[in-house]
């Protein structure tokens, strides 16, 4: 469009010319803020008491944000904001819809809970090797993984969380925690690769990045396209980041090794990040492909959920039998999206509760841990005579995680069985009920051993007896249990956002509406 | 070209695959190092492959006249070389530390986080 010059270009063929509305910016105000802030908390990371204090204000400043992006996404839709205002699909495009709001507001709550909890629990080198730092830029990356709308853009924030977590990881650099970084860091290194392949190709094949621009250009040349290709290396890709059978090893490897916060901040956030791209891509681009690949899904989903399940029964240490739990949720998650339909909002419902109830068992299993001296089944006891409010915390947990109702966990599991049964998988829905019952064997074994059975020790000995878990940790964890509790109780105002999500992703138009607005494209 | 460059990258694949299946870790290094450059010279080849013809438009035109190579995944390769030259930079002194903490470079015996004889949980009180 050569202009001769002195004449006038008319910009608003390439360019959003109308400024965007201040709301607006709410979109990309997560990841600016956590950026931000974690910038300057590098720059503050000698002034050791300063530190938590500005984390745990910024991450509420972060709840806030996304409280208020998820408010406004309710009320009008799908909100896009375009970097350096060029046009879709030229502009790397940030797009908020319901299911990345909500899940962006359960990760931030879940950091919120973190950081409080991480005043006690990390001491004054881990906060001077920039603890706080990589858990901000951790929730720069998380956040923008639920709220961008381009693909490369995915990939790229898929690196910025996963270097952050790398840093977590080895905080310490205690030679268990180099092991299991070493495994961590290699497998999922390649899994990102594989990611970027899929992306390269998909770039090839479509020519644009943009997923709403995808998912109108996949409609339209289902055809003569060979996206099954492509549809499964995504599937790869996100279930090795999601820790899907058989690509899951990784995770049992490296979650117990780190101080206790980082596993619970890891345990729920990383894995739902690869699931919230299963869903983002497989349900909303490729519709038709996860159909097809809906059996091999489910047969990864039933193996994912009942060799967690019985994992998590042959471990005698408590944080090693979480990881495998972790996984084990995975699998659920999975069967949701291999089922499709109502099934996605299940697979949605679950990843939202496994956040919150992961994080807060992996927060208990800390406690319990420092309040026996050990994490070893084999030793402990007694911690119900010792502390009984957060005994009876860590019970409502174990229930949660088992699916017990009235807790958050009952509502999802029931709503995957229920659709897997209605398209005939009874297999599926026979396994998410035998995993169920499963986990409570391991649960509850945790509950006898750990808490029920009486100390080994007589009372007064051992390590951290008669100090009872303090404020900073027993805060956060409430908080959660509040949670799951609530939610469990009163699901319909959650559950009603996640089926209007789960609509929004199987028919996208209201997604695409938002990217190119009047139809223009 | 193209078809020689998909040759070349099929080659880099096999290698960086066949490296990461040994379980010494400056092996699996090694082929994460070529793993990574593969992945760009796939992304370098969706793109065309051309002598230097600059993609801009002539004055007086609306579009351009030759063929020429497109930018964007010359683009996201170079985020992708930053990426992975960083992440390399992490893993070899993750495994250079690994190698001074645990003693052995071989996966097979790196058993610290995992360990062999563990105790299996009490069957009851």
């Amino acid at each position: 469009m050569a202009a001769p010059a002195g004449s006038a270009i008319d910009l608003s063929a390439a360019l959003v010319l109308a400024p965007a509305p201040l709301a607006d910016w709410l979109v990309i105000l997560p990841v600016v803020w956590c950026l931000t802030s974690g910038a300057v908390l590098l720059m503050l990371r000698k002034n050791l008491h300063i530190q938590p204090l500005l984390a745990i204000l910024a991450l509420a400043v972060l709840v806030v944000l996304d409280g208020l992006l998820l408010w406004r996404v309710v009320d009008g839709g799908p909100l896009t904001m375009v970097m350096g205002r060029w046009l879709p699909p030229f502009g790397i495009a940030f797009t908020a819809d319901l299911t990345g709001a909500l899940f962006a507001l359960f990760s931030a709550l879940v950091a919120l809970a973190g950081g409080v909890f991480a005043v006690q629990n990390i001491d004054g080198s881990g906060r001077r090797y920039g603890f706080y730092p990589f858990l901000l830029l951790l929730m720069a990356g998380v956040s923008g993984a639920f709220l961008t709308g381009d693909i490369f853009n995915l990939y790229v924030w898929f690196e910025v969380l996963l270097i952050s977590s790398f840093g977590l990881l080895v905080l310490g650099s205690e030679p268990k925690q180099i092991d299991g970084a070493v495994k961590y860091a290699f497998l999922n290194l390649v899994a990102t690769t594989l990611f970027l392949i899929a992306v390269g190709y998909l770039y090839g094949l479509f020519g644009t990045l943009n997923m709403a621009d995808i998912a109108i250009k996949a409609a339209e040349r289902r055809a003569d396209l060979p996206l099954m290709t492509l549809a499964t290396l995504f599937v790869l890709a996100f279930g090795m980041k999601a820790a899907a059978f058989p690509v899951n090893f990784w995770l049992p490897a490296s979650y117990h090794t780190p101080r206790i916060v980082v596993s619970a901040l890891f345990a729920g956030l990383l894995t739902k990040v690869g699931i919230y791209s299963l869903v983002r891509v497989m349900v909303m681009l490729f519709p038709v492909e996860r159909e097809e690949l809906s059996f091999v899904i489910a047969v990864a989903a039933a193996a994912t959920m009942l060799l967690g399940a019985l994992g998590a029964i042959g471990q005698s240490d408590i944080r090693r039998l979480l990881g495998y739990l972790v996984v084990s949720g995975i699998g659920v998650m999975l069967a949701g999206i291999a089922v499709g339909g109502p099934g996605v909002a299940g697979a949605i419902f679950y990843a939202l509760h496994s956040m919150v109830v992961m994080t807060a068992l992996y927060m208990a299993s800390g406690v319990a841990g420092r309040l026996s001296g050990t994490f070893d089944l084999n030793g402990a006891g007694g911690l119900y005579g010792r502390a009984a409010y957060f005994s009876a915390l860590s019970l409502i947990l174990f229930l949660s995680v088992a699916g017990m109702p009235p807790f958050s966990g009952f509502w999802p599991k029931v709503m995957v069985a229920k659709a897997a049964i209605d398209i005939g998988a009874w297999w599926l829905a026979g396994s998410v009920l035998l995993t169920g019952f499963l986990t409570m064997i391991a649960v509850g074994r945790v509950w006898a051993l750990a808490y029920w059975r009486p100390s080994a020790a007589p009372a007064g000995e051992g390590a951290g007896a008669g100090a009872g878990p303090g404020a900073a940790v027993v805060l956060p964890l409430s908080a959660l249990v509040l949670v799951t509790v609530l939610v469990g109780l009163f699901p319909d105002p959650l559950l009603s956002q996640i089926q209007a999500a789960a609509t929004l992703l199987a028919d996208p138009s209201a997604y695409v509406d938002s990217v190119f607005p009047h139809g223009a494209r | 070209m193209e078809v020689l460059f998909s040759l070349l990258v099929g080659v880099f694949f096999a290698a960086a695959i066949y490296l990461m299946l040994s379980k010494f870790l400056v092996r699996i290094l090694l082929g994460v190092a070529i793993l990574g450059n593969a992945v760009n010279l796939l992304l370098f080849t969706s793109g065309r492959i051309l002598r230097e013809v600059p993609p801009v438009i002539p004055a007086g035109l609306d579009r351009q006249v030759a063929v020429t190579a497109n930018p964007l995944p010359q683009a996201l390769i170079l985020t992708a070389i930053v990426i992975s030259f960083s992440f390399f930079a992490f893993l070899l002194v993750l495994s250079y530390r690994a190698f001074q903490d645990l003693g052995t470079d071989n996966a097979n015996d790196m058993r610290v986080a995992e360990p062999v004889a563990d105790s299996a949980p009490p069957t009851g009180y």
